[in-house]
This record gives structure tokens, sequence and C-alpha cells, in this order.
């Protein structure tokens, strides 16, 4: 048997001999990966959040050796680590701060997304993998909050279990098979604790995975949202493009001492964060039998939350008129008779099972949960939805940037609202919040063509250090 | 870039008009605890005396090891002889005295474990030191209450004023002003230092603000400053015991990041010699 002929020498070289392939990787993905040179700030966050999740991972597997997942045991062992586990604490904040950090990277991420058009064609797939990715997020993040067993842990998870309930037909059957039990139970701390520590966390590297080889496919989006690939010098190399290593290397190096900074900031001198990161009632004991006062989940599920706490049976009146004007707006904008009839039929079936007063009408909490799930998962329709003729916010009209800004708006104050008690100004302000949100998405086909663009350069812009 | 900024500062800006217009609930004003007695050594010492000899009796503090009082500066030998009643070792948690059905029985509910106390009562509106301060201040005698003793923090309270003789007799004067169906109403109620009440209610012309407002007139005022002070010592204890490496962690933070900021400080050298080349 003959060996690879390497170019490399000594070790390398015996090593390349026997196994080609991780030079050939280090090459495709880090060496000669060529990155756009005007990548900015807002390209630091994908980076990031992969020391996050390796964060997340390497805590996560020291938590696992004394943390108990028990009922009887779980909220004293997690106090165990925090007290008597040398350096627990340390593992414990990093862990419980890294689940926050990990949506504060991804929404910025994501945020990025927006602004540049990263999701357009031919980078779909990149955007549904990262979808993907976030819905795992969020199992994860769901699953584990279950594990310290207090109270906020506990009446959470009952809250969240028994919106499936309101699913028709296999709603009650199917959140008792989530529970494992009537009520939450050890056997559902025990199924959330397989979900947290091995399930999700497969899937979700595999998803990472995805989306990094996707990315690399295609390459990386810029701010100016131009095809670097559409001018290459002699050797076929991208004039505007630059090796991943060094150049990227140093500057996420340079990212993450930032990022370092405000994490262990938080970790070392406000590891509750006033109460968001750490909710202060899950210092209580899980208590099946005491109901907290207010349950809020958190702070980066509340939009959503929000969401679902405004959707009230009398908001279905809206809803149900929303749809079926959508499906109106449908019926005019297809050209091919099937889709314009199908849509047309199709919302208004659906409105008719939404409008409270028809027989067929399904229980409001219901739709609720429907509205809440299609928050989150609307955005899978992006590259699809966003019909603008310039990738990036640089070129398109003002106005779409300011359209983005309101929606950034709305989102937070949906957030903010999903932390407060229920009331009726909290209410109205969710519900006003739930039809711009999805109006930010469902006009955005025609919104989004309208306006004059900025004529878009042929060369990236950027200024030498 | 600049526009980013501006946009996201804006953004920022109406999401915090919008917090403070729903921020403001009702229920009473919280006393200040004197944070400077969780960094006094004497102070978190004798809070600690006082938590044994006083509030162990009836609640535990069951994921707290005894020798933990080593960070406030006490040795094994004291701890020992000092603290710790009956047959505990030093290694041990802090258990009970009393069993957990009688505490039900006595009081009607199990008088909760105070390990995280001063986290599981703080909340958006106040801290828990806070709370507790004012908490353990804030009894009064009510007879119309089966033990005796009522609470401007925490009204029809399971737990009556055990640190009452250190405190001496005091007079209550509640003040609460609500709406009701006749307008703006104050209802002052005065409880005397044996427990009777004497209300009186009057109405208020236009509008007038929501909410409780509390005094007390201690018989001895000395004794009962003297008690603010051991209190506020008891709650140093309560604040160090439900998280006992917040002294290390704040101490280990600033090196860590120091260190941060010569590392980011490298790197950004580093970012800027390569980067040279890419014109």
């Amino acid at each position: 048997m003959g060996l690879h002929k390497t170019q490399y020498t000594g070790l390398a070289g015996w090593f390349d001999a026997r196994m080609p392939t991780v030079m050939v990787e280090y090459k495709k993905h880090l060496a000669e990966y060529y990155a756009p040179k005007n990548l900015n700030f807002w390209y630091i966050f994908g980076s990031l959040s992969i020391v996050v999740l390796a964060i997340q991972i390497i805590t996560g597997i020291f938590l696992t050796m004394h943390y108990k997942p028990d009922a009887r045991y779980a909220f004293e062992s997690v106090e165990y680590i925090m007290r008597d586990v040398p350096g627990g604490w340390f593992i414990r904040y990093m862990h419980s701060t890294g689940a926050s950090a990990f949506f504060v990277v991804v929404y910025l991420h994501m945020f990025r997304g927006l602004l540049y058009g990263s999701y357009r064609k031919p980078r779909e797939l990149i955007w549904i993998f990262g979808c993907l990715i976030f819905l795992c997020l969020m199992g994860e993040a769901f699953f584990g909050y279950l594990l310290p067993w207090g109270q906020m842990s506990y009446w959470g998870a009952q809250v969240i279990v028994n919106l499936f309930a309101a699913i028709p037909l296999i709603g009650p059957d199917l959140s008792v098979l989530i529970r494992g039990d009537y009520v939450v139970s050890d056997a559902t701390l025990n199924r959330f604790f397989a979900f947290h520590v091995i399930a999700i966390p497969l899937v979700l590297i595999g998803l990472v995975a995805a989306h990094i080889l996707a990315l690399h496919d295609v390459g990386s989006n810029n701010p100016d949202g131009i095809e670097i690939k559409d001018r290459l010098d002699a050797n076929g190399k991208p004039l505007d493009g630059i090796p991943f290593h060094p150049y990227f290397t140093v500057h996420d190096i340079y990212g993450l001492g930032i990022f370092l900074m405000a994490f262990f900031g938080v970790l070392f001198f406000f590891p509750e964060m006033g109460g968001y990161f750490l909710e202060w009632n899950n210092f209580i004991p899980a208590d099946p039998l005491t109901t907290p006062a207010h349950i809020a989940p958190v702070w980066y599920f509340t939009p959503y939350y929000s969401i679902l706490r405004a959707v009230t049976t009398e908001f279905m009146w809206v809803l149900a008129i929303g749809v079926a004007a959508y499906g109106v707006l449908l019926f005019f904008a297809f050209r091919a008779p099937m889709a314009k009839y199908l849509s047309l039929g199709i919302a208004l079936v659906v409105a008719l099972v939404m409008l409270p007063v028809s027989p067929i009408a399904l229980d409001p909490k219901f739709w609720g949960v429907v509205a809440m799930g299609a928050s989150v998962m609307i955005f899978f329709g992006l590259p699809w939805l966003d019909q603008s003729p310039a990738r990036s916010m640089r070129y398109r009209p003002g106005w779409h940037f300011w359209m983005l800004m309101a929606f950034v708006v709305v989102f937070l104050v949906l957030g903010y609202f999903g932390t407060q008690p229920p009331s009726p100004a909290n209410q109205y302000t969710s519900q006003v919040g739930t039809i711009l949100y999805f109006a930010f998405f469902l006009l955005m086909p025609w919104w989004s063509r309208m306006g004059e663009p900025k004529p878009v350069p042929d060369r990236v812009t950027f200024a030498a250090h | 870039m600049k526009k980013l900024i501006s946009a996201l500062l804006l953004a920022a800006g109406s999401l915090l008009a919008a917090t403070a217009h729903a921020a403001g609930g009702a229920g009473i004003h919280m006393d200040r605890f004197p944070v400077a007695k969780t960094k006094d050594l004497a102070a978190l010492q004798n809070g600690a005396r006082i938590f044994a000899n006083h509030c162990l009796n009836c609640h535990g503090a069951n994921l707290m090891r005894w020798n933990r009082l080593q960070d406030i500066g006490l040795s094994d030998a004291q701890i020992k002889d000092f603290l710790i009643f009956g047959d505990q070792k030093v290694g041990d948690t802090m258990k009970v005295a009393a069993d957990a059905k009688d505490g039900k029985a006595w009081f009607g509910k199990t008088p909760p474990d105070l390990s995280v106390i001063v986290r599981a009562r703080t909340s958006f509106d106040y801290k828990g030191t806070d709370y507790l301060y004012t908490l353990l201040r804030g009894y009064y005698r009510d007879n119309s209450v089966a033990h005796g003793w009522n609470n401007v923090a925490y009204p029809n309270i399971a737990m009556p004023h055990i640190l009452w003789e250190q405190q001496g007799p005091r007079e209550a004067t509640i003040e609460q002003i609500a709406h009701t169906d006749k307008g703006y109403v104050r209802t002052t109620s005065v409880y005397d230092a044996a427990g009777n009440v004497t209300v009186k209610t009057e109405p208020l012309s236009g509008h007038a603000k929501e909410g409780i407002e509390f005094s007390f007139k201690p018989a001895d005022p000395a004794k009962a400053r003297k008690f603010d002070e051991d209190v506020a010592d008891l709650v140093a204890y309560l604040a160090f015991m439900t998280d006992p490496s917040a002294t290390a962690r704040t101490r280990i933070g600033v090196w860590v990041l120091v260190f941060l900021v010569f590392f980011t400080a490298l790197a950004w050298w580093m970012n800027g010699k390569f980067w040279r080349d890419v014109k």
C-alpha cells in the first residue's frame, strides 16, 4: 500500500501521508476559506455562539457529575454544587450566565441576518439550519430550566406543558406523554434531564456542523450584501476576500476578549442579573401545592410568551379578520388560479375556525399556542418573504431600515411585558405588539419591494486599518 | 454605523419609557438595610450568634454547613462551643431543633428553610435584605391575631415576634390611603403597646397617592435602636448564608477582569498588526 504523497515534512508529513483529510479540511475551512474583508462588528456573534456552546457543554459535563436528577434532591444538589463542590459556584454561574449569553449572541446574530439580508439566495439553507438551531436552543433552555427544581422551574414547566393540552383531540394525551405523569413530577424531571444532557445537544451539534458547512460552501455575506465570488483574481480567489485564518481568527479573538469582559463581569458581580438570568422565585424549592402569584418565563422567551397571552376571546375577532383579509390579499397577489383560490380558501376556513361565534371555533387558548408557535416559525420564511431588490439595508430605501428598527422595538416591548404580571395595559400592549410583529413579516413581500433602492457598488466598501 | 447606533439608542429609550410607565406597584416602602454590615466581620458573627440562638429553633438552614462559618472568621472550636446546640458536628448542615411536623402544628405552616431566604425574598421591587430588615423590625401588637402579633411587611404573618423582649413595647401607626367608591380615603390605625386598635377614617378630596405608611413609637428608644443594630447584623448574616461564595467571587472577579483587559489589549494590538496588510 502506498502512502499519500505529501508536501509536508517531519511529523506533519507523517500525519498528512496517513490522514490527508486534516490538511484538506483545515485549508477549506480556515486557511483558504475566503471571507469578505469588510465584515464588521456584527459578524462576531457567530463565532461567539460557538464559544458559548463550548462553555455550556464543558460546564454542563461538570454539573452533571454532581447534580441529582431526582425530585427529592435536585434543588439541594444545585445548592450543594454552589456551596460544597470546589469551584462549583463558578461552574454553575458559568452555565446559568451562559444560557442567557447564548440567547444574547444568537439574537444579535439573527439581527445581523436581517440587517444585511444574509438569508437571501443562495444562503436559504444556512438560514434554515440556523432557525433549527434556534428551535433546539429554545428546547434546550426549556428542558434545562426544570432541573434546578425551584418554583419557577416547576410552574414554568407546568404552564408550558399544559399548552400542549390545548391541541384538539391529541392534546391531553400528548401533555401526559411529555410529562410522564398527570402533573410535573420526578418522571418529568428525569426525562427533561435526558433531553437536556444528551438528546438535544446531539441534534444541536449536528445542526451547527450543517450550518457552518453550508456557509463555507456558498461563502459569507457581507455588510454590502454583494457576492465577492463574482469578482475573482487571476488565481481564482475573490478580489475582496481574505483568508479566514489568520485575519478573522485574530479579529474574533479580539471580539472574544470584549465579550468575555461582559460575560465575566456579569458572572462575578451580578450572577442573578437583577432576577433576569436567575429568577428570584427559583430560590424557593418546587412546591406542587403552592402556585406562585406570578409565573414568568426567563427573559429570552418573554416576547413569545406575550404573544401567547395576547390571544383572548375578543382578540380572536381581530385575528380572524386579519387572516381573512390576508387571504384576500393573497388572492389578488397570486397570478395562477390554483394559488389564488387555494390561498383564499384556506384563509377563509382558518378564519371560520377562529371566529368565536362560529360553531366549529376552537378554544382561544389553542390559537394562543398557534400564535406563539407561528411567531417563532415565521423566521423560517424570511428568505422568501423578503423581496427587496437589494440584499443589504445599506442599499435599501432608508425607511426599510426604520421598519426593521420598529420591529426590534416591538420585539423588546413584547419581551418586557412578558416579564410583567398580567394587567389590562399589559394585555392591550401585547395585542398591538402581536399585530405589528406579524404584520412586519406577513406584509414583507409587499413593503420590501416598495421604495427606490440605492445603487449597489461592484466592490465592497472597505477602508484599510 | 452611526445611524445604527443612534437607532439602537432610540429603541432602548422607547423601551425605557415603556418600562417606566409600567413600573411602580402598590405596597409598602421597605426600609433600607445598612449594606456595609455585610463586610463587617463582627456584625456577621453577631448575626450568626442570633441566628443560632433564636432562628434555628424553628427554621433550618439545611444547605449551610456549620464549618462554612470559618468564612466569617470563626474557628471550628468556636463554632462547636458557642453556636452548636446538641450533638451536631461542624461538618453537618444547620438542622432545625424542632420537628417540621411540630412547626406545622404550632404555626399552621412549616417554617421555611432559611439557607437561601435573602435571594428567595428578593423581587423586582425590593431587595431581600431590605424586606427582611423591614419584616423583623415591623412587628406590632395586635389582639385580633391569635398569637397576638401582626407585621407591616407581612400582614397576618404566622411567625410571632420571637425577639420582642429585645425590642421592648412599641406603639404602631399604620396609615393607608386607598381608592374606594367614595373616592380616596385615609385610614389611620393606631395599635397601642397592648394591641388595642383605634381606627380613624377620613375622606380625602381630589386625587391622592395610594399606599401604606407606617411608624412606630418605642417605649424605650435606646433599646429599640440597639435592636435595629442586632436585626441588621442578623440580616447581614442571612445575606452571607444565601450566597457564601460572594466574597471570594467578587475578589476573584476583579483579577479576572484585570487579566481580560490585558488580554483584550494584546488581541487588539495583534489584530492591528495582521490587518495592516489588508488594503
